[in-house]
């Protein structure tokens, strides 16, 4: 009998074998107000797996996805507890400049938001406040390579003093994941990056998901189970404010160990 | 893991109810045209032999739309984990009925033409390697209907009592064939229902895999290998 669990034919899609731990969170307690919505949390993400988020509505998904680069912070009933690391160093610990944190662990939201300036512009801002090109011509390698690695130049190179929210919806994405590119973010995070977009225009956003795969550390939010299953290597469910299970994507939606799991992504769930 | 909770989506439970009470039909169509094929060998009933060719048609059609169903299922619900796993069991287990049907209906044409033969002796042996090749595969189904990994297991084992069967019958054929080469005919098909009857034994084996693996997710690990007494040559028989 062929072996179920597909070794070496797949082996492109599991997990990479060797990982390098990018984050790393250890009981990590959110509360908005006197409401838990976190419960000890404990995750790694590494560098080389996409890592997905799923869970229902109001599992604590999203909550955690914004702890990872200190959202949170914007977010005056919201108090975080428990230790999570970047590279080592503590991103809750005094004197960390949230600006430059946000530039390294970079973030693409549910709609899509340009800024209301041209294609250019948008893709510009990120390295022009950091300070990363020194003249108009790094400047435009800039934009240029982070709209190439977007998906994105070929489609925008003839246009782009045009408002970038002139773009369809899914190249406004392709533009928010090129804003976030540009300013060269060791970590992005993805809070369901495609749910306002057709089938055509989120095909693209995974396969661009997939090219970065590896540059980048990703982390994806979804409620696109299959969307999960697609993009990413490592899932991570989360029910009610705690992590239920995590572990290797191919794992999760053929054989999850636990029954939450398995009654959530078989469609048993409530 | 008989605890299977409903769907949100009931429609979805009905479609997975559907597909599992075929795969239940095919099977206990085997389990009879295994039980009536010998049982027209024993009896040399001729007509009740072509009986069972004719009842084959049946395990295939359903074959046909067990299948028809389980890619609609992958289609449109997009079956994840258990569900995942049992829709490709179904699938698999369908086609390995269908050649179980195909087995049976062998050894029913084998059956007729037996009929018209004189008896021969080692004859007896058949009847009892049925029996116990029709209780695996009634087992394997009951294992199937309650998700029981346990019961699959217990089919698994059996499977070396049928090789043993086999074996002991292909010797004893072998010793009659040479003895007198007026035996070789009525011989040769009796070797091949006793041939049938393991391979059907050892399909009911790989369905018992496919339950296995649908309801726990993990593999049956390899089993030992019989004995290749088969393989022997007939001076060392």
């Amino acid at each position: 009998m062929a072996d179920l669990n597909a070794g070496s034919v797949v082996a492109a899609r599991n997990a990479a074998d060797v990982v390098t731990t990018k984050m790393t969170a250890r009981n990590v307690n959110v509360y908005y107000g006197a409401k838990q919505a976190l419960k000890d949390v404990s995750i790694d993400v590494s560098q080389e797996n996409v890592t997905a988020f799923i869970g229902p509505s109001g599992c604590g998904k999203s909550t955690f996805l914004r702890c990872m680069n200190r959202m949170n912070d914007t977010v005056a009933s919201a108090r975080v507890e428990g230790e999570i690391k970047l590279d080592g160093e503590d991103i809750y610990k005094g004197g960390m400049d949230v600006v430059q944190l946000r530039a390294r662990v970079g973030m693409v939201f549910q709609k899509p938001n340009p800024f209301p300036k041209s294609i250019y512009d948008n893709v510009a801002y990120g390295p022009r406040i950091h300070g990363l090109a020194a003249t108009k011509a790094d400047m435009d390698a800039i934009v240029e390579g982070s709209l190439r690695r977007a998906g994105l130049w070929d489609e925008a190179k003839d246009r782009l003093g045009e408002s970038g929210t002139a773009m369809s919806g899914g190249q406004q994405q392709r533009l928010c994941i090129a804003r976030a590119i540009a300013v060269d973010p060791e970590v992005i995070l993805m809070d369901e990056p495609c749910s306002a977009l057709d089938p055509i225009a989120t095909a693209k956003i995974e396969e661009l998901i997939d090219e970065l795969r590896g540059r980048y550390a990703i982390v994806i939010v979804t409620h696109n189970m299959q969307q999960a299953a697609r993009v990413s290597q490592k899932t991570a469910f989360f029910h009610l404010g705690t992590m239920v299970e995590y572990g290797d994507t191919s794992m999760i939606f053929t054989n999850p160990s636990e029954p939450r799991t398995k009654d959530y992504i078989t469609g048993r769930y409530g | 893991m008989a605890d299977q909770t409903s769907h949100t989506v009931k429609s979805y439970d009905d479609d997975i109810h559907q597909l599992r009470s075929l795969i239940s039909q095919m099977g206990g169509l085997c389990e009879a045209q295994i039980i009536d094929a010998i049982d027209a060998l024993t009896r040399r009933d001729a007509e009740a032999a072509l009986k069972v060719v004719a009842t084959d048609a049946r395990i295939d059609a359903l074959e046909g739309e067990a299948e028809k169903l389980a890619i609609q299922i992958i289609a449109l619900r997009a079956p994840m984990a258990t569900d995942l796993r049992e829709i490709v069991a179904c699938l698999k287990i369908s086609s390995v009925l269908e050649r179980i049907g195909d087995y049976a209906k062998n050894i029913a044409k084998r059956a007729s033409a037996l009929a018209q033969a004189a008896p021969i002796e080692p004859m007896v042996i058949v009847p009892e390697m049925a029996r116990v090749v029709a209780v695996m595969v009634k087992d394997v189904l009951d294992a199937f209907v309650d998700r029981d990994p346990e019961l699959a297991l217990a089919v698994c084992q059996r499977d070396q009592t049928v090789d043993n069967f086999y074996s002991s019958l292909f010797r004893s054929l072998l010793t009659f064939m040479m003895e007198n080469p007026h035996h070789i005919t009525p011989s040769t098909h009796l070797l091949f229902i006793a041939k049938n009857l393991e391979r059907i034994g050892d399909h009911a084996t790989n369905v018992a895999e496919m339950v296995h693996y649908s309801a726990t997710g993990h593999l049956i690990s390899e089993r030992p290998r019989g004995d290749d007494t088969a393989f022997a040559t007939s001076a060392a028989a």
